[in-house]
């Protein structure tokens, strides 16, 4: 299963107290 | 990866895709080096970092590690060890495992407060982990 990452960093701070969910976040210099 | 999906929303962060963003956030979570990964709980608060490239399985535990360190700080003692024990179940020979099964008996020591949880985990070290460094830290329960 592929992770679905997301882009829009100050949306997903947002929408995760919302959801009460936490937050992964990839600092990442893999090719794209 | 299933976990990750569950468990977080996932968001990432390219050095040269978008460098503002990642100026922008690198200065607000010191991350300055590739990969970083951060688990942040929902209040945008860091709990846990995995800095530096690792094989699947154990990139895999260590955020199964974090995710349940996330459930021990907020005194969520019986999730917490469920989590733990995952790690050590689940990867038995990832890195993380031994201190997942230090931290579960440490879980299930303040979830029943029960000293037995702790002599049990210094007990299971005797046959597994037995050279790490958390058989160490929990010999002293034994």
């Amino acid at each position: 299963m592929e992770i679905k990452f997301r882009h829009d960093v100050d949306n997903v701070l947002e929408e995760a107290k919302k959801q009460n969910k936490p937050i992964l976040l990839d600092f990442s210099a893999a090719p794209m | 990866m299933k976990f990750v999906n569950e468990n977080f929303i996932p968001a990432r962060v390219h050095v040269k895709e978008d460098p503002e963003a990642f100026k922008k956030y690198g200065e607000k979570y010191n991350a300055h080096w590739t990969p970083t990964v951060l688990e942040l709980d929902p209040n945008g608060e860091e709990f846990y970092r995995v800095e530096g490239f690792l094989p699947l399985e154990d990139f895999l535990a260590q955020l199964m590690l974090g995710r349940a360190h996330m459930d021990f700080k907020q005194g969520k003692w019986d999730e917490a060890e469920k989590r733990f024990r995952e790690v050590y179940e689940k990867l038995p020979n990832a890195d993380a495992a031994p201190e997942a099964l230090y931290w579960a008996g440490v879980s299930r020591y303040k979830g029943k407060n029960d000293s037995v949880a702790l002599k049990d985990t210094a007990r299971a070290f005797q046959t597994r982990y037995k050279d790490s460094s958390w058989a160490k830290k929990a010999s002293i329960w034994a």
